[in-house]
């Protein structure tokens, strides 16, 4: 005993540091930022959100982004108009900026209550298999092959073209495939001798399902819920420019792009810049989530 | 298959009665009397339960009657059938597009992994994942058919009018599958057997091709059977773009106009041809894995 007690009195701060070591999610962190993509994918989107957060107070909605102005319509970009205006005279710059707030708010919104719901769904159906696994899963197949179209058509003619039918709409889909996710991933886990244990200590099943199962199976849904974010704003747009989403007048970028189309041989810039405010922000979540997946699982870099 | 159909199509009957509006309205001229619409509304049987009238859809549908257009009173059948080529031919050439780009984008990319060249190939291919494809779609019209007016921009006719669609469609895709195949060889090129290729004197191009490559084909093809969903819906997009007359658009147009017969048929149909699609896959699978071969033709 007392032996032990005088080694550890030589151990070093800087020794102690080490044995320690980092959690898993320190330890991620590091990795992440030594990708320079993920680096700049997380610093855009910092910047992105600042100006969604901002743009109320910046541009006046009544008279800055829906006011029309017949005068300065179809302006081509110059140093008044950067991004130029369009058929109504509203400057694209702006709108483009307040669009940042609805595919932000859709995007994140759909991901977030499809990940809620396609958790529970999919970790009950890996974990008890059997009639919920096949209830849920047939369920999901059905949801697979319904174009997205159609339930969004559904859901937004019942509630109308507002960007929280939209939401909704896109959180179907992104709830089958967080299921999926998270079925495989507790089907894997389901079996480890840990959860044995925690069943052979006693705990009830929610708490086994809750407290060991869904932590370990959390690093393939925090990429996929990068991901996912990505292509739902990228599915938004897609609604809407199909004119099932969000309408004008609302700066919806799929909105404006679907405005755009009609003047792309006098106003072509009219088409370029909402597209262009939806390419880099889908690319600065991807490079996010491919610098998660690596920094997760650091086997597929090497 | 037949579950999924049976509910896929209460599922859309239900919602294309939930959000359908009056179809009697589209039918019959704007000067039509109360009476000439209740009429017809009888004759139709639109008074009636919507379980009936769901039965009596699938009744017929069975009986190979998939009822008639609201809006041109063509035939369902016959009109999904008349477009389906013009559906194909552009998801095919998409298809092949992608498969001729990305396929060699991948393995290259994944031979030289992390050089400047595999770094160019990844960054191409993130800019594809990120893109809306009716944007790109928009942007090769700007710059092919409005700026250098190379290709029309949009309609039917001869293989011009493909190449800008099927580009759209296309270069989407490659992205996707240019990253997979670039995982799977990544995969493969690990492995103890390639080792022992090379050290068996095998030459660079057999070792990869024939003995990486065909083992990587396996996650490649599920790639892509798997995008065909993401085809069909994507060819939505750029035949709206395009004004090219498929499936998407005249599953989009119907959804606009409320043509519930039309709507509910095509995706039905639709379905079905996803599962032979998934047939597809895996008779392909059964083709790259002589192991998933000797499973089938044990069984008889």
């Amino acid at each position: 005993m007392e032996n032990k007690m005088e080694n550890s009195h030589e151990i070093t701060s800087a020794e102690l540091k080490q044995a320690k070591g980092r959690s898993l999610a320190q330890e991620t962190w590091r990795r992440m930022l030594k990708n320079k993509g993920a680096v700049i994918g997380m610093i855009f989107m910092i910047l992105l959100i600042i100006v969604a957060l901002l743009a109320e107070f910046i541009y006046n909605y009544d008279t800055d982004i829906v006011a029309q102005s017949a005068s300065s319509s179809f302006s081509a970009p110059s140093a008044a108009h950067i991004f130029g205006t369009d058929q109504f005279g509203r400057d694209i710059f702006a709108r483009v900026l307040y669009g940042a707030r609805y595919s932000l708010l859709i995007g994140c919104g759909s991901v977030a209550f499809g990940l809620l719901v396609g958790l529970l769904l999919g970790s009950l159906a890996g974990f008890y298999g059997g009639f919920i696994d096949n209830l849920v899963m047939r369920a999901n197949d059905i949801l697979y092959a319904i174009p997205n179209i159609l339930i969004a058509v559904v859901i937004v003619s019942l509630l109308g073209t507002t960007p929280l039918s939209l939401l909704l709409a896109l959180s179907i889909s992104a709830a089958s495939s967080f299921a999926r996710i998270a079925r495989a991933a507790v089907m894997q886990i389901r079996g480890q001798e840990y959860i044995e244990s925690a069943y052979a200590m006693g705990l009830p099943t929610w708490k086994v399902i809750l407290r060991h199962i869904i932590p370990n199976c959390l690093s393939p849904i925090i990429v996929q819920v990068t991901l996912a974010i990505g292509s739902n704003i990228i599915a938004a747009s897609s609604l809407s420019f199909l004119g099932v989403g969000v309408a004008p007048p609302m700066p919806e970028w799929g909105a404006m792009l679907s405005d755009s189309r009609q003047y792309i041989r006098s106003a072509p810039w009219m088409c370029i810049f909402p597209g262009l405010a939806i390419v880099v922000t889908v690319l600065a979540l991807n490079l996010m989530g491919d610098g998660l997946r690596d920094a997760l699982d650091p086997k597929l870099k090497k | 298959m037949i579950p999924t159909i049976l509910l896929t199509s209460l599922l859309i009957f239900w919602a294309m009665d939930l959000t359908g509006g009056d179809p009697v309205q589209t039918i019959l001229p704007e000067n039509a009397t109360v009476e000439q619409q209740e009429a017809l509304r009888e004759s139709m049987g639109l008074n009636r339960p919507f379980f009936i009238r769901y039965f009596d859809y699938m009744l017929g549908i069975v009986t190979g009657d998939m009822g008639t257009s609201y809006v041109t009173k063509l035939d369902v059948f016959d009109t999904f059938m008349h477009r389906l080529p013009m559906t194909l031919a552009l998801g095919g050439t998409a298809l092949l597009i992608s498969v001729i780009i990305s396929i060699p984008l991948g393995i290259w990319t994944a031979l030289n992994q992390n050089t400047w060249k595999d770094t160019l190939g990844m960054v191409l291919a993130l800019f594809g994942v990120s893109m809306p494809n009716f944007w790109l779609g928009l942007m090769l019209m700007l710059l092919f058919s409005l700026q250098l007016h190379w290709l029309p921009s949009g309609g039917s006719g001869g293989i011009q009018y493909l190449v800008l669609p099927a580009m759209t469609v296309g270069l989407g895709l490659a992205a996707l599958i240019t990253r997979t195949t670039r995982s799977a060889m990544l995969d493969v090129i690990r492995q103890d057997y390639i080792t022992t290729a090379k050290a068996k004197g095998a030459s660079h191009h057999r070792v990869i091709y024939t003995h990486a490559l065909r083992n990587a084909m396996i996650p490649i093809v599920t790639a892509v059977g798997m995008q065909f969903s993401l085809v069909m819906t994507g060819s939505a997009l750029a035949e709206t773009v395009f004004s090219w007359p498929g499936i998407g658009l005249l599953i989009v147009n119907s959804i606009s106009k409320r043509d519930t017969p039309m709507v509910t048929g095509s995706i039905i149909l639709c379905c079905i041809l996803m599962a032979l699609i998934n047939l597809l896959t895996d008779i392909i699978y059964a083709y790259c894995d002589p192991r998933i071969k000797a499973q089938y033709s044990s069984k008889g």
